[in-house]
């Protein structure tokens, strides 16, 4: 890779507002990448060209006319298919969605726009947000950019792969329980969840509402923190989004970390990990230390209990989220004698085995009867995370852990569903507790596989994983894939 | 914590609505079954005076202001129904055996 496909925002940016680039010629680039590229990569679920090249026309009309640009104007950005396009078909990876047109846009989208982006397509995820290696998709496989025969992780699958191997600039992924972060780490790139409440949930197709948020997958922290920038802020279609200011979070790229206290979590290390991550997350704590940060051994002691309490709370909200898809209103129907009848066979012949599952793990955690024993407890556990971590701040900054336990996996290796929920072991405490969370790059396996260190900040606090990010990042660069 | 039976499966399909096929029930029984038995440790968590945690961020549900405003066009709020006549939604009949 040596052109547009590796450039930085700020490049696209600087250029086309120079003069020196169109927005028309870097979509074009872009579209000749994903055309040559995609096939084999299977990151997109659709595209729209047509849709972008308006935007990028708009762009160099307003570049012609010396009107002020948006923080984004021209930028190649794909978008994970649960995030509702107006006249773009989006499916959330379901067949129970195949072929819906929304008729609006969700507010990240508009927001988007405002900031000039080109909206180049939708890509792939697990079905409804749930997994985590894009094999729940209904569609297609999409494949590791580092290794085609691992997979990119989930569930934002598509939306790592596509930055990762620059069919985009960036993407908007979604993550409940880590599925910014794990594709992220697996693909080599930035993800950063932000603060339950900071980025707009308008038009996002609902897993688990109490956890679900919106954030950017970038090549670096200085594209994820501008992407951040666009989308974030209060919106009063959305009851949850909080109105609070939102900081310039560029101004923490290059504030250091002299200072700064970073903990790791010592639950967080004593489990298995890959030993290579271990090294890696070692390596991680060093470039910290030289850089003048200040390294604190902390507890969050509830952290084996955040597996169970997320794979109950989860499933449970999105047995009642996903009841909305009934075949009445939109998406598929399947042919029926009755009402009731409707229903079962729309939501048996639309969902897939995993979506299944979690609805069915949902409904028996909601039933009467188990309803304390299961969802009550889970949402006190809930509480007992979010002490540790509200604990933990006391004393340091922000954490430091690996984000996976181990690097990006085979296709089809996973025996069991539940060998696959383990390995989210490190992401989904951030989900429960509400806050911010980050993947960023900080080494290789000798395969040449991406590790990812994720950094968890106290509510609102985005510029410091930013700050922090922005030093691992430039410490421990890994390159593009090949 | 109770381990799952197959009659359990087959009642929370039929509260989730979803149809599944003897092997997928099975199926279903198994997983769910090693799911739910390796979260059977939250039990022994003493969750006494805990209240539940519902949100993640302090939320005072807003009241909208009582006042009318552009919303989606009926038209296309309908563009995406499987089956309608006009401008209403076909179902099946509502008890079994009634028609359409």
């Amino acid at each position: 890779m040596s052109g547009v496909e590796l450039w930085s925002i700020a490049d696209i940016t600087r250029r086309i507002a120079a003069g020196e680039v169109t927005a028309a010629k870097i979509l074009t680039d872009t579209i000749a990448r994903i055309t040559e590229r995609d096939g084999e990569l299977g990151a997109y679920l659709a595209t729209d060209f047509e849709g972008a090249q308006t935007a990028a026309a708009l762009v160099d009309a307003m570049r012609s006319a010396n009107l002020p640009l948006g923080p984004l104007a021209g930028v190649p950005i794909a978008l994970k298919d649960m995030i509702v396009t107006k006249g773009v078909v989006t499916t959330a990876g379901s067949k129970i969605l195949d072929g819906w047109s929304p008729p609006y846009n969700a507010t990240v989208v508009e927001r988007l726009r405002a900031a000039g982006a080109v909206i180049v397509g939708k890509v792939n995820c697990d079905e409804f947000g749930m997994g985590s290696s894009t094999e729940n998709s209904a569609y297609k496989k999409t494949r590791n950019p580092w290794d085609a025969t691992r997979v990119p992780g989930g569930s934002s699958g598509g939306s790592s792969a596509a930055v990762a191997a620059g069919l985009c600039t960036a993407s908007l992924g979604t993550d409940t329980g880590g599925s910014i972060r794990q594709p992220a780490a697996f693909c080599g790139v930035v993800g950063l969840k932000p603060t339950y409440g900071r980025v707009s949930r308008w038009g996002i197709v609902a897993f688990a509402s109490s956890l679900d948020q919106v954030g950017p997958i970038a090549r670096s922290v200085a594209d994820a923190a501008l992407v951040l920038q666009a989308i974030s802020g209060h919106d009063p279609l959305d009851s949850t989004s909080l109105a609070q200011p939102v900081p310039q979070f560029s101004e923490s790229i290059a504030a250091g970390v002299t200072g700064l206290k970073v903990g790791l979590p010592k639950e967080y290390f004593a489990g298995e990990i890959d030993p290579e991550i271990r090294a890696a997350l070692d390596n991680t704590v060093a470039a910290l230390k030289e850089k003048g940060a200040e390294i604190i051994e902390v507890s969050l002691p509830h952290t084996e209990l955040a597996l169970p309490a997320y794979y109950i709370v989860a499933p449970a909200e999105a047995s009642s989220n996903l009841a909305r898809y009934d075949g009445i209103r939109y998406g598929t129907r399947a042919d029926a004698s009755d009402l009731l009848d409707l229903y079962c066979k729309t939501r048996g012949a639309g969902f897939g085995p995993e979506v299944k599952r979690r609805i069915m793990l949902g409904t028996y955690a909601l039933r009467s009867g188990y309803y304390d024993a299961y969802y009550k407890k889970a949402q006190q556990i809930r509480a007992l995370i979010k002490r540790d971590f509200d604990a933990a701040f006391e004393t340091v900054d922000v954490l430091l852990t690996p984000t996976t336990p181990a690097p990006a996996f085979a296709f089809e290796s996973k025996a069991t569903p539940l060998d696959m929920y383990l390995g989210d072991i490190f992401t989904l405490a951030c989900n429960l507790a509400g806050l911010p969370g980050m993947s960023v790059p900080c080494g290789l396996t000798k395969n040449r596989l991406p590790i990812g260190a994720q950094l968890l900040g106290k509510p609102l606090d985005e510029a410091t994983l930013i700050r922090t990010g922005a030093v691992i990042e430039s410490a421990l660069a890994i390159g593009a894939p090949p | 914590m109770p381990s799952l039976t197959r009659k359990e499966v087959e009642e929370i399909a039929l509260l989730a609505r979803l149809h599944m096929d003897e092997a997928a029930l099975a199926r279903m029984e198994s997983e769910l079954g090693a799911i739910l038995e390796h979260f059977s440790s939250i039990a022994a968590v003493d969750t006494t005076d805990i209240p539940p945690m519902t949100h993640a961020v302090p939320i005072e549900l807003p009241l909208r202001v009582d006042v009318a405003f552009p919303s989606l066009d009926a038209a296309d709020a309908l563009r995406a129904v499987p089956k309608r006549d006009g401008d209403l939604i076909v179902v099946p009949a509502i008890i079994a055996g009634s028609g359409e």
